[in-house]
C-alpha cells in the first residue's frame, strides 16, 4: 500500500514538470512583446528605449534557460514572482480573485451534488419509464447548452422578469463583497453563476449517477437482497447506493478540477473578478509570470484530484491496499 | 474663405461636430452630494501613471485624482480650440515670435497630503512627460518635439520654450494625460506613480481592488470653489460590453465613459424611456486601411488605388453607423476641425467619388492593367469587435464588389502589434486614435515610418514628408489648410498609402440623472468628474 | 506438427462471444431506444443540411445588404436577417457545414489519435506507458483556453486551426478511456496465444485490441463531435474561433448575444439553438448506443 501511494506521489513531480515546460515554451511561442503591448495600445508612440528598458525590468532579455531555471526553482521556493502586466506579486493578483471563484465551484458543486444524485438515482429505478426520459433530457439540454449562452438568457430573464414583476428591473451586483462582509449581496452575485455552472456540472453527474446506480443495481447481491424480502428502500440506501457513489465521486472530483475552465468563460458573461478571467487576461496581455502561475494552480488542482481519487480507490480496494 | 479668428473657429467646429448635448443641463443648478458609480470598459490598466500609459483604462481610473496645466474647457470639451486653465490663472498669449508662454500658476493649491503645489512641481511633471530621464518611460515624447525647454523661474511661474512657432503647441499642452505629480516623489522614485496616487484634483484616493473597482472621495480643498459636487465615485472595471448595458439598465452604474454600440444605445433607450440620456459625437479616432507596401501587389501604386476606389463609403457609413460605433465619412482631418475637407473636396478624392459606379469600374480597370485581377489577400484585423470587426466584414464584401477574394485573419491584440511591426501582413485594419484634436500631431499617423514609428506601410516618401514639416511651420491659417488639403490628395489618391474608413462615433448613454459631463471627440478628454453632479 | 492455425485466426469478439452488430437491428434500436432514435434524427437533418446547403439556402451566407438589417423573421427570411443584413436561415444552413466539418474533424482526429496511443499505452505496458501516460495527463491537466490561444495566436485564427486547438485535448480523454478498456482486453488468454504465435505487435493491436476497445470508442466519438462543437462556441466567445464573414454557429452566437440579445434576439436564438439541438442529438444518439452495446445496461 505505502509502496502504491510513494509511487503515485511521485509520479506528480514529473506531470507538474512537463506542465511548467510546456507552459514556458508554449507562452514564449506566441508573437508579440507585453512591452510592446503596454506602451502602445493606446495607439501612441512607442520609444524603443522604454522597450528596453522595460525587457531590462522584467527580466526578459536574459537567455531563455535562465529564466525557465528561475521559474521552476521560483515555483518550488512557493515565489510565483511579480506580474509582468502590473508589477504586483503574482500571489497578490491571484489571492485578490480566488475568493469569488472558490466560492462559485463550491456553490455550483453542491447545486449539483443536491440535484444530480437524487434525480440520477430516481432514473435509475425507473429505468425507461417516462421520468427517466425527461430527466434524461434535461440533463443532456444541460450538457447541450453552451454555458455562456446559458449565462446571458438566464441574466436577461432575471432583468425582463423584475421589470415586469416589481416595475424596476434588477440584476446581480458587479462588484465583489465578502460573503462575511455582507452575505445577501455576495450571494446575489454568486447564485446565478453557480447555477448556471451547477447545472452542467449537476447534468454531468446525474448521467454517471444513473449509471453507476444501472450496473449496481444489476449485480448479484442486490438480487440476493431482493430475494430474502429486504424492504426496497434499505436496499437502496444500504446497498446500491454506497456502491455506486464510488464512481460518482471520482467524476465529481474530476470534474471540480475542470471547473477552471468553465469559470474562464462565466466570469467573462458574469463580470466576475475571479481566477478564470484573469486567466484570459494574463494571456492575452502575454504576462509570462502570471500566466506560468496560473496554469500551474490549475494543473497542480487537477493533478492532486486525481492523486486524491487514487488513492481513495487504493484505500477501498482490498488487492492493493492488503497487496 | 474662413478667416482665422478663434470665435468663427470655434463655432464651426462646433457645428461641424455632431455634438448633441442635453440643453437643460446649464440651466439648472448643480447639486451637492451622491457617489457616481460608473463603469471603466477595460480589465484592470497596466499601472496608473498617466505619463506612461496611453490607455483610457488609466484615465477613467486615476483622472480624477489629478490637476493639469490647461485642458479642454470641461463646460465645451467638443471645441477643439477652447482650452482653459485649470492650474494656471490664465491663458497665455505666446512671446518672442510665437516661441514662448509663460503661465502664472495659481496660489493656494494643495496636494492631497497637505502640502503646496508650486511651479516647480508642474514643471518637473512636465519634464519628465517631454524629456523624461533615462529608465523613465513617457508615452508623449513625440507630442512635443517643438519644445526646447520648460522650466520654472519661481514658484508661481512656469515658462515653455519652443524650437520654432506651432499651432499644434496649445493642444498638446492640453493633453489628459499630463497630471502634474509631486516633484520631491519624481525625485525620490519616479516610478512611484505607476502604483501609488498623490495628486491635487477633485477627488482624493480612497481605495483600489485589482481588477475590480477604484474610489475616490471628495476633496475638501479643492481650489475650483463649489467643487466636487460630488461625493465620490467609485470605478468598477467591466471589460464586457453586455455587462455594462445590463449594468446601466439595472442602475448598477450610471454609465461608462467610453462609448456604446448603437444596439446598446437602442436597448437602453426602449427599456428605459426618459430615464435614460444619451450624448453623441464624433470620436476623435479612426480605422484606416493599411497596404503592406512592401507585398507585392501593393506596392503597385494602381492595387492600392483600386483597393480605395472599391469602397463606398458614402453608402456605407449611415448603413454601418446603426450597428457599428462609426458615423461620419471624413479625410484623413478630424470631421469637426476647422481644418477638415468639406464634401465637395473630399469627393474628389478616391474612395469618396459620388458615383460609386464610376469608381468600381475604374478600380477594375486598374485591377486589370496592373494585372491582379481576382487578387486573392489576407486582411488582418484586431480581434476587437466595435468597429473593427465590423469594419473588417463590410471591407471584406466591398472588395468582393471588385472581385477580390478577401479573407481575414484576426488577431489578439499582442500578436496584432507583433505582425504590425514586423510587417507580416497583406493588408491591415489599422487604426489612429488621438485624445485632444490636434489635426497638425494627428495626421502624422500617415508620414512614413522613418518619420513616425507607428507606421506600419512599409514605405518611405520624401515628398510627403517635406509636404508635413512645411504643414507644421506654417503659421497662416488659410495657407495651411491648402497645404494640408494637397497633403490629404497626395496621401489618399496619389499614392494611396493608406485608406480611410469612417470615423468612429461616440455614443455615450447615461443615467438621466448625472448632469454636467459633457462629451468630446475623445474619450480620454474630461475625465476628472469635477464638474458632475446628480440630480438625485 | 499440430495445426495452431485455426486459434490464431484473427476474429473481432468482444467477451460475451457475439458479434455486436447481429444483436441489434436499426428498427430493433428505433424501438428500444425511442430518445436515441431522437438524436440520430436531428443529427441527420444537421448533416443532410450542410452538405445541401448550396442548394437548400435561399441566399449567400456572406453577402451583406444593408437594406435589410436586423429584420425579424418574415416569409422573405425564414429565421430574420442579422445586423449586415445577411440571412440567417442561410447562414445557420451553411453553419451546419462548419460546425460538422469542425465536429467530425476533431473528433475523428482526436479519437484516432487517442485510440492509437491508448492502446499502445496499454499494449505494451512498463515504461512506454509510464511516460505516455505523463505526457497524456499534462496535455489533459492543460486548460483548453490556454491552449487554444496560444494555438490561435501562434497560427492564427481560421478553421483548420480552431480544429487544430480543439483536437489537442480530445486526444488524451480518448486515449484515458481506451487504455482502461484495452488493460482489461491485454490479460485475456487469446493474446497471449496470439503473441505464442509468432503475430507481430501491430497486427495483434489492429486485429484483437482494438475491435475490442470499439464499443466504447464509438461512443466518445459522439460525445467528442458534441463537445467540439461547443468547444469552437466558446472560443468564438472568446473571440479566437473561426472568423467572419465565415457562416458559423459559435461565431453567430457569440455577435448576437454580446449586442443584440434585447433587440433582435433571433440573431443569438436560431444559432444557439442550432448548438444546442446538434449537440443534444449527438448526446442522445451516444447514450442509446451505449445502452444498446452495453450488455449490462440493457432491461431486464
Amino acid at each position: 500500500m505505502y509502496r502504491y501511494i510513494v509511487n503515485r506521489v511521485l509520479l506528480v513531480i514529473p506531470t507538474l514538470i512537463g506542465a511548467a515546460a510546456l507552459v514556458f515554451v508554449l507562452m514564449r511561442l506566441i508573437p508579440g512583446d507585453i512591452c510592446v503591448v503596454r506602451l502602445g495600445s493606446g495607439g501612441g508612440n512607442i520609444d524603443p528605449r522604454a522597450v528596453a528598458a522595460c525587457h531590462a525590468e522584467l527580466g526578459l532579455d536574459r537567455p531563455l534557460i535562465l529564466q525557465f531555471l528561475d521559474f521552476i526553482w521560483g515555483f518550488f521556493r512557493l515565489d510565483f514572482g511579480i506580474s509582468m502586466w502590473s508589477g504586483k506579486p503574482v500571489a497578490e493578483e491571484i489571492a485578490a480573485r480566488l475568493p469569488i471563484s472558490l466560492e462559485i465551484a463550491v456553490l455550483a458543486t453542491v447545486v449539483a451534488i443536491l440535484i444530480a444524485i437524487p434525480l440520477g438515482t430516481i432514473s435509475a429505478l425507473k429505468q425507461n419509464s417516462w421520468i427517466d426520459h425527461v430527466v434524461r433530457t434535461t440533463a443532456i439540454a444541460g450538457i447541450a447548452t453552451p454555458s455562456f449562452w446559458l449565462g446571458i438568457i438566464a441574466i436577461l430573464v432575471v432583468l425582463d422578469l423584475s421589470h415586469a414583476l416589481f416595475g424596476a428591473p434588477w440584476m446581480p451586483p458587479i462588484d465583489y463583497v465578502p460573503f462575511w462582509q455582507d452575505p445577501l449581496r455576495n450571494l446575489s452575485m454568486a447564485i446565478l453563476p453557480a447555477l448556471t455552472v451547477g447545472y452542467r456540472y449537476a447534468a454531468v453527474t446525474m448521467r454517471m449517477t444513473r449509471s453507476a446506480m444501472l450496473e449496481v443495481l444489476r449485480e448479484d447481491y442486490i438480487r440476493t437482497a431482493r430475494a430474502k424480502g429486504l424492504v426496497e428502500r434499505l436496499i437502496i440506501n444500504r446497498h446500491a447506493l454506497k456502491n455506486a457513489l464510488l464512481p460518482v465521486i471520482t467524476l465529481i472530483g474530476i470534474e471540480f478540477a475542470f471547473l477552471i475552465g468553465g469559470l474562464v468563460v462565466t466570469e467573462q458573461v458574469f463580470n466576475l473578478n475571479g481566477v478564470g478571467r484573469l486567466f484570459v487576461l494574463a494571456v492575452q496581455n502575454q504576462d509570462y509570470t502570471l500566466t506560468q502561475a496560473l496554469v500551474m494552480l490549475t494543473v497542480a488542482i487537477f493533478v492532486f484530484a486525481n492523486l486524491a481519487v487514487d488513492l481513495l480507490y487504493a484505500w477501498l480496494d482490498p488487492r492493493i491496499r492488503f497487496g | 474663405m474662413i478667416r482665422k479668428s478663434g470665435l468663427a473657429a470655434a463655432a464651426l467646429g462646433a457645428a461641424l461636430c455632431a455634438a448633441t448635448v442635453a440643453s437643460a443641463m446649464s440651466s439648472d443648478s448643480p447639486k451637492h452630494g451622491g457617489t457616481l458609480t460608473y463603469m471603466i470598459p477595460a480589465d484592470a490598466p497596466p499601472s496608473l501613471d498617466g505619463h506612461r500609459e496611453t490607455t483610457y483604462a488609466t484615465v477613467h481610473a486615476a483622472a480624477p485624482f489629478y490637476s493639469v496645466l490647461i485642458r479642454a474647457n470641461p463646460d465645451n470639451p467638443s471645441s477643439p480650440t477652447d482650452f482653459v486653465c485649470d492650474l494656471c490663472t490664465e491663458m497665455p498669449t505666446p512671446t518672442d515670435d510665437g516661441k514662448t508662454y509663460t503661465f502664472q500658476i495659481r496660489q493656494g493649491v494643495k496636494f492631497h497630503d497637505g502640502s503646496p503645489l508650486t511651479a516647480a512641481d508642474v514643471a518637473a511633471s512636465w519634464q519628465e512627460i517631454i524629456h523624461p530621464r533615462d529608465g523613465v518611460s513617457s508615452a508623449r515624447e513625440s507630442y512635443f518635439i517643438m519644445v526646447d525647454k520648460v522650466e520654472a523661474p519661481d514658484a508661481t511661474t512656469v515658462v515653455f520654450r519652443l524650437k520654432f512657432a506651432t499651432s499644434a503647441f496649445l493642444p498638446s499642452l492640453a493633453d489628459p494625460f499630463a497630471w502634474i505629480y509631486k516633484k520631491e516623489i519624481l525625485d525620490k522614485d519616479p516610478h512611484w506613480f505607476e502604483k501609488n496616487i498623490m495628486g491635487s484634483g477633485p477627488f482624493k484616493f480612497a481605495g483600489y481592488e485589482i481588477g475590480q473597482s477604484i474610489k475616490g472621495v471628495r476633496n475638501p480643498d479643492y481650489y475650483h470653489q463649489g467643487q466636487p459636487y460630488l461625493d465620490g465615485f467609485v470605478g468598477i472595471f467591466a471589460a464586457k460590453q453586455a455587462v455594462r448595458v445590463d449594468a446601466i439598465r439595472a442602475d448598477r452604474a450610471a454609465m461608462e465613459f467610453r462609448g456604446l454600440p448603437p444596439s446598446a444605445r437602442d436597448e437602453l433607450v426602449k427599456e428605459l424611456g426618459d430615464k435614460i440620456s444619451v450624448q453623441t459625437s464624433d470620436w476623435n479616432c479612426g480605422n484606416l486601411v493599411t497596404p503592406n507596401h512592401l507585398r507585392k501587389p501593393f506596392d503597385d501604386v494602381r492595387v492600392r488605388r483600386a483597393l480605395a476606389l472599391a469602397i463606398d463609403s458614402w453608402h456605407g457609413a449611415p448603413a454601418l453607423a446603426k450597428i457599428a460605433t462609426v458615423h461620419t465619412v471624413g479625410g484623413i482631418v478630424f470631421p469637426g476641425s476647422p481644418l477638415a475637407a468639406s464634401k465637395e473636396e473630399l469627393q474628389q478624392l478616391a474612395g469618396f467619388w459620388p458615383d460609386i459606379g464610376k469608381s468600381r469600374e475604374e478600380a477594375r480597370r486598374l485591377l486589370k492593367e496592373a494585372n491582379a485581377e481576382g487578387l486573392k489577400f489576407e486582411l488582418m484585423n484586431r480581434n476587437v469587435d466595435q468597429p473593427y470587426k465590423y469594419v473588417g466584414t463590410w471591407l471584406i464584401d466591398e472588395w468582393s464588389k471588385i472581385g477580390l477574394k478577401v479573407t481575414q485573419r484576426v488577431l489578439p491584440t499582442g500578436p496584432f502589434f507583433d505582425a504590425l511591426r514586423h510587417g507580416t501582413f497583406d493588408v491591415t485594419v489599422d487604426f489612429n486614435c488621438e485624445g485632444v484634436v490636434n489635426p497638425l500631431m494627428d495626421i502624422g499617423k500617415f508620414l512614413p515610418h522613418s518619420v513616425f514609428a507607428e507606421n506600419y506601410g512599409g514605405y518611405d516618401d520624401q515628398k510627403e514628408v517635406n509636404l508635413y514639416q512645411a504643414i507644421l511651420h506654417e503659421t497662416d491659417f488659410a495657407r495651411q489648410r491648402a497645404m494640408i488639403r494637397e497633403f490629404e490628395k497626395y496621401v489618399l489618391d496619389t499614392q494611396a498609402h493608406m485608406l480611410m474608413t469612417p470615423w468612429w462615433n461616440r455614443i455615450v448613454p447615461y443615467r438621466s440623472y448625472v448632469k454636467g459631463w459633457k462629451i468630446s471627440p475623445s474619450h480620454y478628454v474630461n475625465q476628472d468628474l469635477g464638474n458632475v453632479w446628480l440630480d438625485q | 506438427m499440430v495445426d495452431l492455425a485455426p486459434a490464431c485466426a484473427p476474429t473481432a469478439v468482444d467477451d460475451t462471444g457475439e458479434s455486436p452488430r447481429s444483436r441489434t437491428g436499426i428498427i430493433d434500436f428505433c424501438r428500444r431506444q425511442p430518445l436515441g432514435t431522437v438524436g440520430l434524427m436531428l443529427v441527420m437533418v444537421m448533416a443532410a443540411a450542410g452538405l445541401a446547403a448550396d442548394w437548400i439556402a435561399p441566399y449567400s451566407p456572406t453577402e451583406n445588404d444593408f437594406a435589410v438589417m436586423m429584420e425579424p423573421p418574415s416569409w422573405a427570411h425564414l429565421m430574420g436577417t442579422d445586423a449586415f443584413g445577411r440571412d440567417l436561415f442561410s447562414r445557420i444552413v451553411f453553419g451546419a457545414r462548419t460546425a460538422l466539418i469542425v465536429g467530425f474533424s476533431c473528433a475523428i482526429i482526436g479519437g484516432i489519435a487517442g485510440l492509437v496511443l491508448g492502446v499502445a499505452s496499454a499494449y505494451f505496458g512498463g515504461r512506454i506507458d509510464l511516460i505516455l501516460q505523463r505526457v497524456l495527463d499534462v496535455v489533459m491537466a492543460f486548460p483548453l483556453i490556454i491552449m487554444a490561444l496560444a494555438v490561435i495566436a501562434i497560427f492564427g485564427s481560421g478553421v483548420y486551426n480552431v480544429i487544430v486547438a480543439i483536437t489537442i485535448p480530445l486526444i488524451p480523454r480518448c486515449a484515458r478511456v481506451v487504455r482502461s478498456s484495452a488493460l482489461a482486453i491485454r490479460e485475456v488468454p487469446y493474446i497471449d496465444a496470439a503473441r505464442a504465435c509468432g503475430f507481430g505487435h501491430t497486427r495483434i493491436i489492429i486485429y484483437h485490441m482494438v475491435p475490442n476497445v470499439l464499443a466504447p470508442f464509438l461512443i466518445m466519438l459522439t460525445a467528442f463531435v458534441g463537445q467540439a462543437i461547443l468547444a469552437e462556441a466558446s472560443l468564438s466567445y472568446l473571440g479566437l474561433g473561426v472568423q467572419e464573414p465565415t457562416a458559423a454557429w459559435g461565431l453567430m452566437l457569440q455577435g448576437g448575444a454580446e449586442e443584440y440579445a434585447s433587440t433582435a434576439p433571433w440573431i443569438a436564438v436560431f444559432p444557439g439553438l442550432a448548438i444546442a439541438l446538434t449537440v443534444f442529438g449527438f448526446s442522445l444518439f451516444g447514450d442509446a448506443l451505449r445502452d444498446a452495446i452495453d450488455p449490462k445496461l440493457r432491461d431486464r
